[in-house]
């Protein structure tokens, strides 16, 4: 769980106390439970599972239960101070629609994501198999990621779409990987905000 | 995790009232009667109560066993020892609203300025009347503050309603199977059942009771076309598909289809133990009710005053109460900066899952509950 709570103080680090958060695809709840002790924040989890929910519900956090594949329909414009998707966007289908329902209900967003071409996925690539790594842990066959990508392509979609990077941090495990995030980082952290708005 | 067990014999109580209640249709109820139920034991620092309202055809007998009659509460598997509303922790209260038909003070009971009984006589109540109302019980009761107010359906929105009219009363609120208004498709099936109910040759003007009959064929009908509704395609169709009595067509009005004998059978058995005046009364609260009427349809706006906590609950075949309902209220409590959960159960049975305890929907009210801190 060392990288998971590295995972979790990256974000709190962004986030002001009191803010108004949403986490998409929160699981159990856990990151906002710490969010909600570390920060004061006032949350809503977004999750779909029934077993998800449930355990939001032990956790005592605000859960929402709804497919985010539909968007966010009745969510206002900008009533969020930040929208977290944590180690979701490769398992969501509808991967630009949601970043704009992100950057639309929110002021900043928060995304992290496996990076696909990390060494050791690269590896075993090379090796001729698919990788299977700790940020990927499934098989070919069971993996609930649909979507398979690196920091070099998010970074594209990013400028395509009009989306401006305010900030980015690469980890392999609980390091920081400063030189060659796309080679030698598992994971990476992107606080993300619109073009047409004031930096943060 | 205690045993789920019945909480047992149970026994109504009534409570009376001799200051008038003012109704929002205009004028007071002069005085009048509450029967209710308790279940469990108010702790000390009397925070440990909970409402349990009820919905169309409900009453004050949510859980245990009427020793007489043998009948069960309409939510004995949600409340009792160790169940999801453990009445080892939380005094529970169930309370038959102004205008039902099963103690409380409503259309078939004595109006004492005439004598004779109220009949069609008896005031328009709304869900804000009830709510005033089971306020006042509570103050009999000396229950300052509800840790919750939970209901189903209408009591969904009996308890929303608590929350707004008071808001310091509530800690938390379980609107469960519910929606913030009615649809016009909703309005439209509760104007079919008054309309079987009005044109009911022995309805008499609501006056029945004077002339020794009772609308029964009307009520019946009400009640077919309510069921209908309660129970989604699939369910019904798994239940009853297209099974014929007779295994072949015979041409007749006379029961064929399985179904037909199931929704007459219902139509009757309701019609000869509820009143039609209070079917009438209860579905015209359903249809006004509508908390941001008054607020220019802003949902937002109206629910600012509350201060409660919510579980908001839907199932995915209701669609009587539909899980997009359940979510306007939700989207408006989460930009009220209410704190809310919402759980859409993925069960079967149509309107009439809020009744049956299915596995996740029990165990999301149970987390819920057992996170009340008192």
């Amino acid at each position: 769980m060392s990288f998971q709570r590295y995972d979790y103080d990256v974000i709190s680090n962004w986030i002001e106390p009191g803010e108004r958060i949403l986490d998409l695809g929160c699981g159990d709840g856990s990151l906002l439970r710490y969010l909600q002790d570390r920060r004061q924040v006032r949350g809503y989890g977004v999750e779909k599972s029934p077993e998800g929910v449930l355990a939001c519900a032990r956790n005592g956090v605000n859960v929402i239960q709804i497919d985010l594949e539909q968007g966010l329909a009745g969510f206002d414009d900008g009533f969020f101070d930040h929208v977290i998707m944590s180690l979701s966007l490769q398992a969501m289908r509808n991967t630009q629609g949601i970043l704009k329902e992100m950057l639309r209900v929110g002021h900043e967003a928060v995304v992290s994501f496996p990076n696909f071409a990390y060494w050791r996925h690269r590896q075993a690539i090379l090796n001729g198999r698919m990788p299977v790594s700790k940020n990927l842990p499934y098989q070919w066959y069971d993996t609930p990621n649909v979507r398979f990508f690196t920091i070099a392509d998010f970074e594209t979609l990013c400028e395509q779409e009009g989306i401006a990077i305010r900030e980015r941090l690469a980890f392999d495990e609980d390091k920081v990987i400063v030189e060659e995030p796309n080679f030698l980082a598992s994971v990476a952290l992107y606080r993300l905000g619109r073009n047409d708005a004031a930096g943060g | 995790m205690t045993q789920e067990q019945s909480v047992g014999i149970v026994v109504p109580q009534t409570a009376h009232f001799s200051t008038p209640l003012p109704l929002k249709s205009g004028g007071a109820l002069p005085e009048y009667d509450l029967v209710y139920e308790t279940y469990g034991t108010l702790n000390a620092a009397r925070s440990n109560a909970v409402l349990v309202c009820h919905a169309l055809s409900g009453s004050h007998h949510v859980a245990g066993v009427h020793a007489d009659t043998g009948t069960v509460g309409w939510w004995d598997n949600l409340v009792g020892p160790g169940k999801p509303l453990d009445t080892g922790r939380f005094f529970v209260i169930g309370v038959n609203n102004l205008g039902g038909c099963y103690g409380s003070s409503g259309p078939n009971c004595i109006n004492l300025a005439t004598g004779k009984p109220w009949g069609a006589d008896f005031p328009f109540v709304t869900v804000e009347d009830w709510v005033d109302a089971q306020a006042r019980l509570a103050d009999q009761l000396g229950i300052e503050r509800f840790a919750a107010v939970v209901g189903g359906s209408l009591g969904g929105m009996q308890a929303l309603s608590w929350t707004l009219q008071y808001p310091e009363r509530v800690a938390h609120a379980l609107v469960i199977a519910s929606a913030p208004k009615l649809t016009a498709q909703n309005i439209a099936f509760n104007e079919v059942a008054r309309q079987a109910i009005l044109k009911d040759p022995e309805f008499h003007g609501g006056h029945y009771y004077e002339h020794g009959v009772v609308p029964t064929r009307g009520l019946a009908l009400a009640r077919m076309v309510g069921h209908i509704t309660y129970l989604s395609d699939d369910a019904m169709g798994q239940k009853f598909g297209r099974t014929l009595r007779h295994d072949k067509p015979v041409f007749s009005y006379d029961v064929e289809f399985e179904i037909e004998s199931y929704l007459r059978y219902q139509g009757d058995k309701f019609a000869g133990f509820f009143d039609a005046n209070t079917y009438l009364l209860t579905t015209k609260a359903l249809d006004y009710y509508d908390p941001a009427f008054d607020y220019d349809g802003d949902l937002v706006a109206a629910l600012g005053r509350a201060k409660a906590d919510y579980l908001v609950v839907s199932f995915s075949t209701d669609w009587r109460f539909a899980p997009s309902r359940s979510r306007e209220i939700v989207y408006a409590l989460m930009h009220s900066d209410r704190r809310v959960s919402y759980a859409e159960i993925d069960c079967p049975a149509g309107h009439d899952s809020f009744l049956l305890d299915d596995a996740q929907y029990h165990s999301v009210l149970r987390a819920y509950i057992d996170n009340i801190k008192l």
